[in-house]
């Protein structure tokens, strides 16, 4: 969060709500909308790190907004997170945990795990699929978003299918 | 329930190969039931079996035993020749490894099934005429085969196969060769003649086909690990794009 609302900043000044605005019409409704609360804490984090400064500005008729925009150290740590590279996901993956433990415990033996999580991941995949087609096709970075989710959703099938063939 | 017959009872089938002296088992004991209408997907293993089976079921492969029935008739014991008839009847099949027929051309190709199923010239044409312009393929139709890339000729095969509006369709990686987009074009088209009613077994690796499914079997070592109908997922906040990211976070 603190990135994205320090390269909005960058473009141009702008007040908390603007910003929440300003993310929901680029990434549509592909990206989990940040509450307002969220975006006001976080531009209280960022002044207090010095990336940000805010100014108030009279409004007729109602309470002052405060206008943020981006410092020299703003735009210098937003420049560093810009070039360095991005971690790759790491796997960490709940389910790996319930498969190697749970036949330890005899709750479960691991091809009910398997074939569950199989059923399970197929239903995810369904439900992107349909998610795609009601899209806007001309919302590419949702459809972009979808296809990734669909892609790594296809990679953990694949592990599935290897975990099951190497464990006993 | 109607009384129908299923399109598709295998009971109890094995296919070992002999080749070398050595046996392999490549399906052990599989007892698979397809009612008219349904999309079944075959997941597994490279290895697994699914070929076999799916090449058995289309009487392209001899079983060592066990039994066969389509659309309520034993189909196992008949002779190779009976078997051509009735393939030529009720089944489109499409191949992992394509075969198409090289000195003709796509539309030719895709034609051919519905005429020798019965369908006048002007029909094949239409059906072929639709089948490749769903599959993105329209201005190929004259190519022949070898000018295809891999991809094309995947979905020339499926064109092929659903020429004929067959009874059944069995599939072996219909999508193995498509990028994304091509992938989209054959998924729109199976889900349209799915719709329209039409019994589906596919065998496939590519998750967002067999999400199109209702049943996924899976297979492991030449047996069925698994057989049961993908569920519903309940999603918090209504099913909006919005929590993609969450959702696989
Ligand atoms: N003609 C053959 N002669 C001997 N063995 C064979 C023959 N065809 C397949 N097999 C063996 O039978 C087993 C199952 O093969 P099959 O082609 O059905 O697997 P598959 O699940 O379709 O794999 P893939 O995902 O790689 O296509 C394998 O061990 C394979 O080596
Ligand atoms: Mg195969």
């Amino acid at each position: 969060m603190r990135q994205p609302l320090l390269a909005l900043l960058a473009k141009e000044p702008a007040h908390g709500y603007e910003l929440k605005q300003a993310l929901e019409t680029i990434f549509g409704s592909a990206y989990p909308s940040p509450n307002i609360g969220q975006i006001y804490v976080t531009l209280g984090r960022l002044e207090k790190d010095g990336y940000v400064r805010s100014v108030d500005v009279e409004q007729a008729n109602r309470p002052n907004k405060k206008v943020y925009y981006i410092t020299a150290a703003g735009l210098e740590a937003l420049q560093t997170w810009v070039e360095e590279p991005t971690e790759g996901p790491r796997v960490r993956d709940e389910f790996f945990m319930k498969l190697v433990l749970a036949p330890m415990t005899g709750l479960s033996d691991r091809m009910a795990l398997v074939n569950r999580q199989r059923r399970h991941y197929l239903a995810l995949m369904r439900d992107l699929r349909e998610l795609a087609e009601r899209t806007d096709p001309a919302n590419r970075v949702a459809l972009l978003l979808i296809e990734g989710a669909m892609l790594h959703l296809q990679a953990d099938l694949d592990w599935l299918e290897r975990c099951q063939e190497e464990l006993p | 329930m109607s009384g129908e017959a299923p399109v598709v009872r295998a009971v109890n089938l094995v296919k070992i190969y002999q080749t070398g002296g050595v046996p392999v088992p490549a399906v052990r004991g599989v007892d698979l039931t397809v009612e008219a209408g349904e999309f079944v997907a075959i997941m597994g293993p490279s290895g697994s079996g699914k070929s076999t089976l799916i090449h058995m079921l289309g009487g392209l492969d001899s079983r060592t035993s066990g039994e066969i029935w389509l659309d309520g008739t034993r189909a196992d014991t008949l002779s190779e020749s009976a078997w051509a008839v009735l393939r030529r009847e009720k089944i489109g099949f499409v191949f992992q490894f394509f075969n198409l027929v090289a000195n003709m051309t796509v539309a030719d190709n895709v034609e051919l099934p519905a005429l020798l199923g019965g369908a006048s010239p002007r029909q094949a044409r239409e059906r072929r005429e639709y089948l490749l312009g769903e599959l993105g393929l329209a201005d190929r139709a004259e190519a022949s085969p070898a000018q295809l890339s891999g991809g094309e000729q995947q979905r020339v095969a499926l064109a092929r196969a659903l020429a004929n509006h067959p009874r059944l369709l069995l599939a072996d990686e219909p999508t193995g060769n498509l990028d994304s987009r091509n992938t989209r074009d054959v998924l729109r088209l199976l889900g349209q003649v799915h719709r329209q009613g039409q019994t589906i077994v596919m065998v496939t690796h590519d998750a967002r086909v067999a999400s199109m499914a209702d049943r996924v079997v899976s297979l492991l070592d030449g047996q069925i690990a698994d057989d049961g109908a993908i569920p519903r997922v309940r999603r918090r906040g209504g099913g909006s794009a919005g929590d993609v990211v969450e959702l696989h976070g």
